[in-house]
């Protein structure tokens, strides 16, 4: 069991700064996020989209906040539970217990939820009868490339993952991209390799058209697609790969007992505490009067709820409140050199 | 304010007053409109505010970026009268506009 201050679930900006706001009051945190890397929603919608209203940053890339942010908390050592989700969170006395995805068990008297809208999933195909078949001929992912091998491979998408993948695959494999219109996204590059390959038949592209039928038994072995002119055509399939982007789902966190405001977590605003004591919500994922979802926003909640969180986990200590600036022990937990040294 | 009708995919109807000014979404998130999730909230990074147009308000209304297009590829069953209700702007053309929600968003 590890065993810490205060467990962070999410590590979009909002998460990251809290790692900040709480080191620089000597607090001990872990963070737990589903994706595989910090960043949030900042990394995995809008990477190289300009956001314009941080604080003296006139501008900055999702990408290039998150990679400030991470170096205004490298002092702090967190660490970083990727790829894992917040399944569980139960009580005992006045600490908090969080189980994840992978079994790792936390223990903190304070859980700090950064969660957004929720934890990012892959967006699954519409039809029914693909859930039967996931995990064994329906993927949302490449993990190893090997399983792809020698096989017939339907790729549905129109974007960079659906292009590189089936750029890659055609090296071992029968590929037939499939997109629901006839424009593909992605970089010139990959776009005049994949054009290079059709005519050297080596990929097969089926545009504008949409899945509509999955055939066989245990596994796979045809797929049907309609065209836009209503005109349907069987593909020998093994495999299906679709990349249609991520999806936010709330998840677990509705079964938590918290006290809920349609998808958000309804908080006091003197510390953006939850229903729950010892739980906080900040960011996107908190509701309250006035509520505005912004960066910024979840900044000021974050600073907040860390006093609170000291409080908490150091119930013989008095708050003292410091400046950065000034303050000489912040200044020795951020590794600063003393300038009288 | 113009009068914009939401049908759902069991063919229920609702129709809201929204400012001008305001998008579809925002117009529906206001007014509670279910079928309209919006997890981004409006910066164009989630297609869960997808419509589908009438035919005849789909010409009408401004065409979509490219990076809105994109977008709808990730959207649940988008058609051709697809758009994101985030990027509808209402204006007082607009009164009357007609648009039906998928059968869910993701």
């Amino acid at each position: 069991m590890i065993k810490t201050d205060v467990i962070i679930i999410g590590s979009g900006p909002v998460g990251l700064f809290a790692v900040h706001q709480l080191g620089i009051k000597g607090l001990k945190t872990e963070v737990i996020d589903n994706l595989d890397k910090a960043g949030g929603q900042c990394i995995e919608l809008y990477p190289d989209k300009p956001i314009y209203d941080i604080p003296a940053n006139p501008e900055c890339t999702g990408k290039e906040l998150t990679n400030n942010l991470l170096k205004q908390i490298t002092p702090f050592q967190t660490n970083f539970h990727f790829n894992e989700r917040v399944d569980e969170v139960t009580q005992e006395r006045d600490k908090w217990i969080v189980k994840t995805s992978k079994r790792k068990t936390f223990i903190a008297p304070n859980i700090m939820i950064a969660g957004g809208v929720g934890s990012f999933e892959p967006r699954k195909l519409n039809l029914k009868e693909a859930e039967k078949f996931e995990g064994k001929s329906v993927f949302y992912s490449v993990t190893n490339k090997e399983m792809f091998k020698n096989k017939k491979i339907s790729i549905f998408g129109g974007g960079d993952s659906a292009l590189d993948w089936a750029l890659e695959l055609s090296k071992t494999s029968k590929v037939t991209l499939i997109h629901r219109r006839n424009d593909f996204r992605g970089a010139p590059h990959t776009l005049a390799e994949i054009k290079k390959l059709e005519k050297q038949e080596k990929i097969s592209i089926k545009t504008p058209c949409q899945l509509t039928a999955i055939g066989g038994g245990d596994n796979i072995k045809s797929i049907e697609i309609k065209f836009e002119d209503e005109r349907s055509e069987k593909i020998e399939t093994d495999i299906i790969l679709s990349f249609f982007g991520l999806i936010m789902k709330l998840g677990p966190i509705a079964e938590w007992g918290l006290n809920m405001d349609k998808k958000t977590i309804s908080v006091t605003t003197d510390n953006f505490q939850t229903n729950k004591p010892g739980i906080f919500a900040v960011g996107d994922i908190c509701t309250y009067p006035g509520k505005l979802k912004l960066i910024l926003s979840g900044f000021h909640e974050v600073a907040l709820a860390s006093v609170e969180c000291f409080k908490r986990a150091r119930p013989n200590e008095r708050y003292r409140f410091e400046f950065t600036t000034s303050s000489k022990t912040i200044q020795n937990r951020l590794g600063l050199k003393k300038k009288d040294d | 304010m113009p009068k914009i009708t939401f049908i759902d995919s069991s063919k229920n109807t609702k129709t809201i007053d929204v400012e001008s000014g305001l998008s579809v979404m925002e117009g529906a998130i206001q007014n509670n409109i279910t079928g309209i999730d919006a997890d981004c909230g409006g910066s164009m990074a989630c297609a869960t505010c997808h419509v589908y147009v009438e035919e005849k308000w789909f010409d009408k209304i401004p065409k979509a970026e490219d990076s809105e297009i994109d977008m709808i590829d990730m959207a649940y069953e988008p058609k051709k009268n697809s758009r994101l209700s985030c990027q509808i702007i209402i204006s007082d053309d607009l009164e009357g506009l007609t648009v039906t929600t998928p059968e869910k968003q993701s």
